[in-house]
């Protein structure tokens, strides 16, 4: 027998996961040298294949609504980029009496930055600084003064427009030009203005000019289709390839990790992965490991890689893995403006998201509730879809030319609000391993906690009031309800948002937190975290920007280790 | 005869033969033609697709396509329901769809049913006058809750609206109707147009 062992490969680093995170320390990683291998539990991406760019819903037999209606009304219909679901077969996950919570997962590379709203906004310097501005949660052991370099890296590569503002807390970027404001955007605008509201270009990653060979946007508004053109941002078409520039790179498709194997003296030295093809457990050998499977993955490996050093399972000796689990607090609200009515036919296509938002007006201000919240919009004249006069037709009732005429008249005359705050980390909102279920694989899956605190319903409550004062002083009228399904309270479900956060956190105290100051584990040297699990704070800024700025701070960390043969 | 007991048999052999003079045509009323529209939209559109239901049988699918072509019917400026392939695209949802199958399998035998005890006849052998008075008020939540009997035909006709409003709209047909201009390449964004009052 040959051995084996003798002629393995032993990488320099293995990622786990492929997305934003995973995506950032590939391309930083291979470009500093080193040589990389990625595990992804999904298949390759085929952006020819795999979008629905520009496809009709007539040219779908399901029109969009997927099978048996599935995703009418849902976040992952049929036109949505290969995103993943919030329920993947064989792959459950479990929520413990009391608790709600959804999590959306994705397995592709990529993950989801194939989808997402390409949101991309900077913490602020007082979101590191949490517990010092208000006594709440805790400090990050960074300031936004050593992460702000790595965001205009960021900026400057993956291309964001925006406009500078110099709104507390909301820094400004590298940005590209905004594009125009639609209808929809000039009426909410007109309406802020005269509530004092601040209401500014929104600030998406997607390109308004061309960038490295990627094209400018066309504005068809189907970013969440995916872009076959790369004008906007996701990891699969703008890091990966950047590393498989390198030819230092290996990606490895369809591996579900299943721990991470430590060596006698404590340090990791293989991923220990199930091959899903050949439903077989293979090994891959690296010097340090790069863990950014998304939040709450990461934490699953990390509490599965459970041996004799690591009895509660790896890096967590403090007990902190899988703690403080945060979302996003989330709330939504519809308005029917009349005078849209009146608005002639026009292309209101534009980028795929809104070209306006409302960042935390209120920063430094008393408020009923601590931290804050932005407000993101959208309706009008988009392409149709299923669901779309589900509205007239509940307050119309009917039938006939009366019914058909009443649902074109209504075309494009409905914005809808939601907003994004911060959460306040919590003991009640965690994740741990379920401990009597297994995935098809044999991997123990998570079971979620979940509670929202009183801060968070006081925050959802003061979006409701705002929602209602826009529509009302923009001549509109407020539609019932939440428009999202799932949605029946104010405040959103937990993880619905898609925003997990905070389950492997850094610190300086390794009594408190899992990473240090750079990511690395306090415990396993050689072990780093980068997707939003290391996040102290989840402020109302959407992740995806923090994760690949932290992510690639992190790697010129690594870089700079294994320069000095400490790898 | 009386305009109410004009019957699809009746309207269909009438057409069949062309506008003879002193047919039944010539004595039905303006809402009878439009019920002869859309059969004849029905029935060419069931020829030209020949159409084999996944899930309907044949009596519910002929009765389901009537139900939807009324719901968003063809008019001066364009095609209804039918047209737009609704029918089909709700059938193959509730082929897939056991909440569908229920609602929509099990409303279409109430409304025959409901049919049967009013008027003596299933609903497509129902004269146009009494087709349009069980759809008045199955059409409106305010009849059921006067008359809670007919919460059932109210919930069916509820979900079947939002369906055929489903295909109407993300039909070719129906996204002209509208005036979507988009889904195209633009080199740059030219924003709100002038609107007066914006």
């Amino acid at each position: 027998m040959p051995n084996l062992n003798a002629r393995r490969t032993v990488y320099d680093v293995c990622i786990i996961g492929s997305g934003a995170g995973g995506g950032t320390a590939a391309k930083v990683l291979t470009e500093g040298g080193l040589n990389v291998v990625m595990l992804e539990a999904g298949p390759r991406l085929n952006p020819e294949k795999d979008f629905k760019e520009h496809v009709w819903p007539y040219e779908l037999a399901h029109r969009g609504a997927d099978i048996g209606a599935r995703g009418r009304l849902q976040l992952n219909n049929e036109f949505m980029a290969p995103n993943g679901f919030w329920d993947i077969e064989g792959e459950p996950y479990t929520t413990a009496p009391g608790s709600t919570f959804r999590w959306f997962r994705s397995r592709i590379e990529g993950g989801r930055t194939n989808h997402w709203g390409r949101i991309a906004l900077r913490f602020g310097p007082a979101d590191f600084k949490a517990r010092s501005t208000d006594g709440m949660g805790d400090d990050w052991p960074i300031t936004y003064e050593e992460l702000a370099p790595y965001y205009d890296k960021v900026e400057s590569f993956i291309g964001v427009f925006g406009t500078k503002e110099n709104v507390p807390n909301s820094p400004d970027g590298v940005f590209m030009p905004p594009p125009k404001p639609r209808c929809t955007e000039t009426i909410v605008k007109q309406a802020c203005d005269s509530l004092n509201i601040t209401c500014i270009p929104s600030r998406l990653a997607i390109l308004t000019k061309p960038l490295n060979g990627r094209p400018a946007c066309h504005y068809c508004a189907q970013c969440g289709r995916g872009c076959i053109s790369a004008a906007n941002f996701s990891s699969s078409q703008v890091m990966i390839p950047m590393a498989q520039a390198t030819g230092r790179f290996t990606l490895i498709a369809n591996a579900m990790a299943r721990e991470i194997v430590a060596d006698k003296s404590g340090k990791a030295e293989a991923v220990s992965y199930i091959d899903k093809p050949t439903r077989s457990e293979r090994r891959v050998y690296a010097k340090a490991f790069v863990v950014a499977a998304s939040a709450c993955e990461s934490a699953r490996l990390l509490l599965n890689s459970r041996s004799a050093s690591f009895p509660d399972g790896m890096a967590n000796s403090s007990g902190m893995v899988g703690r403080y689990l945060m979302d996003s607090v989330g709330s939504s609200l519809a308005g029917y403006f009349p005078q849209l009515e009146k608005v002639p036919a026009h292309n209101h296509d534009g980028v795929g998201g809104m070209h306006m938002y409302m960042p935390w007006w209120r920063f430094g201000r008393k408020n009923d509730f601590l931290r804050g919240y932005h407000i993101e919009f959208g309706g009008g004249r988009h392409m149709p879809g299923v669901g779309m006069c589900d509205w007239v037709c509940a307050e119309h009732e009917g039938y006939g030319t009366g019914l058909k005429q009443k649902c074109r008249s209504s075309y494009g005359t409905i914005i809808g609000f939601s907003g994004r705050g911060e959460m306040i980390p919590n003991e009640k909102s965690y994740c741990d391993l379920d401990p009597s279920v297994v995935d098809r694989w044999g991997i123990p899956v998570l079971r979620f906690h979940w509670g929202w605190g009183e801060n968070e319903l006081k925050m959802a409550k003061d979006m409701q009031e705002t929602f209602r004062s826009i529509i009302e002083s923009a001549g509109g009228t407020v539609l019932g309800g939440p428009i999202r399904a799932g949605q029946t309270a104010a405040i959103s479900e937990g993880g619905t948002i898609i925003h997990e956060m905070g389950t492997v956190r850094m610190g300086n105290d390794a009594k408190t937190s899992a990473l240090n100051s750079n990511c690395q584990a306090h415990d396993v040297k050689n072990v780093f975290v980068a997707d939003a699990a290391p996040f102290v704070t989840n402020p109302d800024k959407n992740p995806t920007l923090s994760i690949m700025a932290l992510s690639w701070r992190t790697s010129e960390y690594l870089l700079d280790q294994a320069r000095k043969g400490e790898l | 005869m009386t305009e109410e007991l004009v019957s699809r048999r009746d309207v269909l052999k009438t057409l069949s033969m062309g506008a003879v003079a002193g047919s039944v045509l010539q004595v039905i009323p303006l809402h009878a033609a439009e019920y002869a529209h859309a059969l004849i939209e029905a029935e060419r559109a069931n020829k030209a697709v020949g159409y084999v239901a996944k899930f309907f049988p044949p009596h519910q699918y002929r009765t389901l396509r009537m139900l939807c072509e009324t719901i968003l019917p063809a008019d001066a400026e364009c095609g209804g329901a039918i047209e737009a392939g609704a029918p089909e695209f709700i059938d193959l949802l509730t082929s897939e769809n056991s909440e569908y199958q229920l609602k929509l399998g099990g409303g279409l035998m109430w409304l025959d049913d409901a049919c049967a005890d009013r008027y003596g006849g299933t609903y497509l052998e129902c004269a146009p006058q009494q087709q349009k008075e069980i759809l008045d008020l199955i059409a409106y939540r305010k009849n059921a809750s006067i008359d809670e009997s007919l919460r059932p035909g109210v919930e069916f006709f509820s979900l079947l609206r939002n369906l055929t409003s489903d295909g109407f709209f993300t039909s070719k047909i129906g996204i002209e109707y509208v005036g979507y201009l988009g889904n195209t390449f633009l080199m740059d964004f030219p924003g709100c147009p002038p609107v007066p009052g914006l």
